[in-house]
C-alpha cells in the first residue's frame, strides 16, 4: 500500500515536471526568437534601412523604405475593405443574430477565417489580376482585406455582446429606437473591445506572405498609385532569406525585427486597451 | 483562437458607466421621422454579414471555374496521378497532397503531446497569476507571421536538423524511413517547424476547454482519493476529450495550409520518397513557388485546381474543429448550470 502510494506520486511528480518542462519550451520558443531576431536584425538595422530603396546584388547598404511603404497602402487598402464589413457584419451578429441565419453566418465566418491565405491569393488573382492584367496593390489589399473580414467580424461581435443588456433596455425605456440604441449606446460602450479586434486584424494581416506573391507581387522601386505591382515587407523578407546573398540575408533580418516589433506589438498594444478599461473600471 | 484571446477580460471592463451612457441621451423621436428605421438598420448591417457567405461562395466559384480545364483533361485521376512535369503540361497532384498529409501529420504528432501537457500546466497547476501572463505570452506566438518562422527555419532549424540527421543516419539509415542523403531541408524539417509553429494554438484552446470543466469534478475525484496528476488524467482530460481534439483539429488546418515557412525548408520538390528526410512539396508550397510563373492555360488550371482541393480539405477539417469545440464547450455549460 504504502510502495503503492510512493509509486502514484512519483508518477504525478513526473508528469508534473513534464507540463512544466512543456510550458517552459512552448514560451522559451518566443523568448528565443525574439532575442535571436534583435540579435541578428538589430546589428543590421540602420537608419537606411528605413529611408533607402534596396541596392542592387553585391552593392552595399541600402534599405526597404518602398517595402515599408507598400505594406502600409496594402493595410489601407485591406482596413477599407475589411472594416466596414467586418464592423457592421459584426453589428448584426450580436445584435441580430438568432435564428438559422445568424448560425450560418458564423459558420461561414470561422470556414473563411481557416481557408489558407494562399487560396485567397488564388481567388484575387482570378478577379482582380487576370482583368486588369497585371498586379497591382489593390488586388494585393483586396486580398489581405478579404483575410481581415472574418476576424473582424467575430471579435466585434464578441465584445458588442460584452455588453450589459441594461444598458441596452435603458436606452430603449428612454424611448430611443433600437437602431438609436446600437448606435449612441451599445457601440460606443463596446467600441474599446472594438478597436482592439480591428488592431488585432490588422496586425495579422500585416504578416501575410503567401496572399500577396501573386497579388501585390513586388518591386525594387517606388509603386505610384495603386494599380502597380508594389513592395511589401513579409514578400520583401521572404525573397531576400531564399537568395543565395549574405547581405539579402542580413536585410530579411533586419526587415524581420521590424516586421515582429510591429505585430506583437499591435497584440500588446490591443491587450493595453483592454486592460486599461479594466483598472478603470475596478476604480469607479 | 481568436474567440479565445480576450476570456479572461470580465464582461463589466468593456463598458462605460451607465450614468455616463444615460447623460449621452439618445435623440427621442427617430422612429416618428424615420418609420422603418429600425428595419433597414437591421437589413443594411444584414447585408454587410451576408458578405461573410458571399465570400466564400464566390472563392468556391472562383476556384471550380478557373480549374475548369484541368478537371475536364484529367478528372479525379488528378488526385492519384504521381507525375509533375510543366514542360510536358503532365500534371497529377498526388505528390503534394502527401506532402502536405504528411507534413500536417508529423506537425500534430509533436505539437499534441507538447501542447497538451503545456496546457495542463497553465490550467491545472499554477494560479493564475503566474499562467494569464504565460497563456499570452504563448498567444503572442500564434501572431508571429510565418514568413519569420520560415527566417528562422532556414538558418536555425535547418542547421540543427542536419547534425540530427546525420548523427542519426549510421545507426538508423538501413530503414527506408530514415534513409540518406541528408540535405537539412525536407519533410521532416518542415514537420517539425510546423509543429513549433501549431503548439501555441493547441496550448490557447485546449487550457480554455481545460479551465471550463467543472469544479465539482475534481473534487470528486480528490475525494475519493485520486493524487492531483490522476484527477486530472483521468477525470479532468477525458471531460475535455473533445474539446481537446477540436483544438487539434484547428491546428491541423492551419498546418495544411501553411505556406511560408514550409515552403522555405521543405525543399520544394514533388516526389514522393519513403525518407523523412528526403525534400518534399506541399499543396500550398507549389502554390507559391510555380503559380506566378505558369506560362499556360493547362499549368495555371492545374495549379488552381490544387487550390480548389486544399479549399475543400481545410474546410472539412475546420468544419469538424468547430464541432467538437462547439460540443464542449455547451456540455460544460449545461453542467455548470
Amino acid at each position: 500500500m504504502s510502495s503503492n502510494y510512493r509509486r502514484r506520486h512519483l508518477v504525478e511528480r513526473i508528469m508534473f515536471g513534464a507540463t512544466g518542462l512543456a510550458t517552459g519550451f512552448t514560451v522559451g520558443i518566443l523568448i528565443f526568437l525574439l532575442g535571436f531576431l534583435v540579435y541578428q536584425g538589430g546589428s543590421s538595422l540602420s537608419l537606411d534601412f528605413f529611408t533607402h530603396l534596396p541596392t542592387p546584388v553585391g552593392e552595399a547598404g541600402g534599405g526597404m523604405a518602398n517595402a515599408l511603404v507598400g505594406s502600409a497602402k496594402l493595410l489601407f487598402v485591406a482596413a477599407l475593405v475589411g472594416i466596414p464589413v467586418g464592423f457592421l457584419g459584426g453589428v448584426y451578429l450580436a445584435e441580430f443574430g438568432q435564428g438559422t441565419l445568424a448560425f450560418s453566418i458564423r459558420y461561414a465566418a470561422d470556414v473563411l477565417n481557416g481557408v489558407p491565405s494562399i487560396v485567397i491569393g488564388v481567388t484575387v488573382y482570378g478577379l482582380v489580376v487576370v482583368p486588369l492584367g497585371h498586379f497591382s496593390t489593390l488586388a494585393g489589399g483586396l486580398a489581405l482585406g478579404l483575410i481581415m473580414i472574418p476576424v473582424t467580424l467575430r471579435t466585434t461581435e464578441e465584445f458588442l455582446r460584452l455588453v450589459p443588456t441594461s444598458l441596452r433596455e435603458g436606452s430603449l425605456a428612454l424611448g430611443a429606437p433600437r437602431w438609436v440604441t446600437i448606435v449612441r449606446v451599445v457601440i460606443p460602450a463596446g467600441l474599446r473591445g472594438v478597436t482592439a479586434g480591428v488592431l488585432l486584424s490588422l496586425a495579422r494581416v500585416a504578416g501575410e506572405t503567401a496572399p500577396l506573391l501573386f497579388t501585390a507581387f513586388g518591386n525594387r522601386f517606388w509603386s505610384e498609385g495603386w494599380l502597380q505591382p508594389t513592395a511589401s515587407l513579409p514578400v520583401m523578407i521572404f525573397t531576400y532569406a531564399v537568395s543565395p546573398y549574405d547581405d539579402w540575408h542580413r536585410q530579411a533580418w533586419a526587415a524581420a525585427l521590424v516586421l515582429l516589433v510591429l505585430v506583437l506589438g499591435s497584440n500588446v498594444l490591443a491587450r493595453l486597451i483592454l486592460n486599461r478599461g479594466q483598472g478603470l473600471r475596478r476604480a469607479s | 483562437m481568436r474567440e479565445v484571446d480576450f476570456h479572461g477580460v470580465s464582461s463589466t471592463s468593456l463598458t462605460r458607466s451607465p450614468a455616463r451612457m444615460a447623460a449621452r441621451r439618445p435623440r427621442v423621436g427617430g422612429r416618428r421621422r424615420w418609420p422603418h428605421a429600425d428595419r433597414s438598420f437591421e437589413f443594411g448591417t444584414l447585408a454587410f454579414a451576408l458578405g461573410v457567405i458571399a465570400i466564400t461562395l464566390v472563392v468556391a466559384g472562383v476556384l471550380f471555374h478557373s480549374s475548369a480545364a484541368a478537371r475536364d483533361r484529367y478528372g479525379w485521376s488528378f488526385l492519384w496521378t504521381s507525375t509533375w512535369d510543366p514542360v510536358q503540361l503532365e500534371f497529377g497532384a498526388l505528390p503534394f497532397i502527401y506532402g502536405t498529409l504528411a507534413t500536417s501529420a508529423i506537425a500534430v504528432a509533436i505539437a499534441l503531446p507538447l501542447g497538451l501537457l503545456a496546457a495542463v500546466c497553465l490550467a491545472e497547476l499554477l494560479p493564475t497569476r503566474l499562467s494569464d501572463p504565460l497563456a499570452f505570452l504563448i498567444e503572442l506566438l500564434v501572431a508571429v507571421p510565418s514568413v519569420v518562422y520560415g527566417l528562422v527555419g532556414v538558418f536555425v532549424l535547418v542547421p540543427i536538423m542536419r547534425s540530427i540527421e546525420n548523427a542519426v543516419l549510421p545507426v538508423l539509415g538501413s530503414i527506408p524511413l530514415f534513409a540518406g542523403p541528408v540535405y537539412g531541408i525536407g519533410l521532416l524539417t518542415a514537420g517539425v517547424l510546423l509543429a513549433i509553429m501549431i503548439v501555441p494554438f493547441i496550448v490557447s484552446v485546449s487550457r480554455e476547454v481545460l479551465l471550463a470543466v467543472p469544479q465539482s469534478q475534481r473534487d470528486a475525484a480528490l475525494a475519493l482519493g485520486s493524487t492531483r496528476w490522476e484527477t486530472v488524467w483521468h477525470v479532468v482530460v477525458p471531460y475535455a476529450r473533445s474539446g481537446i481534439l477540436g483544438s487539434v483539429f484547428l491546428a491541423l488546418a492551419r498546418a495544411l495550409g501553411e505556406t511560408m515557412a514550409v515552403t522555405m525548408v521543405i525543399g520544394n520538390r514533388p516526389d514522393i520518397s519513403a525518407s523523412l528526410f528526403a525534400p518534399a512539396h506541399t499543396m500550398a508550397a507549389v502554390l507559391a513557388n510555380e503559380f506566378a510563373e505558369a506560362d499556360s492555360n493547362l499549368y495555371l488550371s492545374a495549379l488552381i485546381d490544387i487550390a480548389f482541393v486544399l479549399f475543400g480539405i481545410t474546410i472539412v477539417v475546420n468544419g469538424i474543429a468547430r464541432l467538437l469545440i462547439a460540443a464542449t464547450t455547451n456540455r460544460a455549460t449545461e453542467v455548470r448550470g
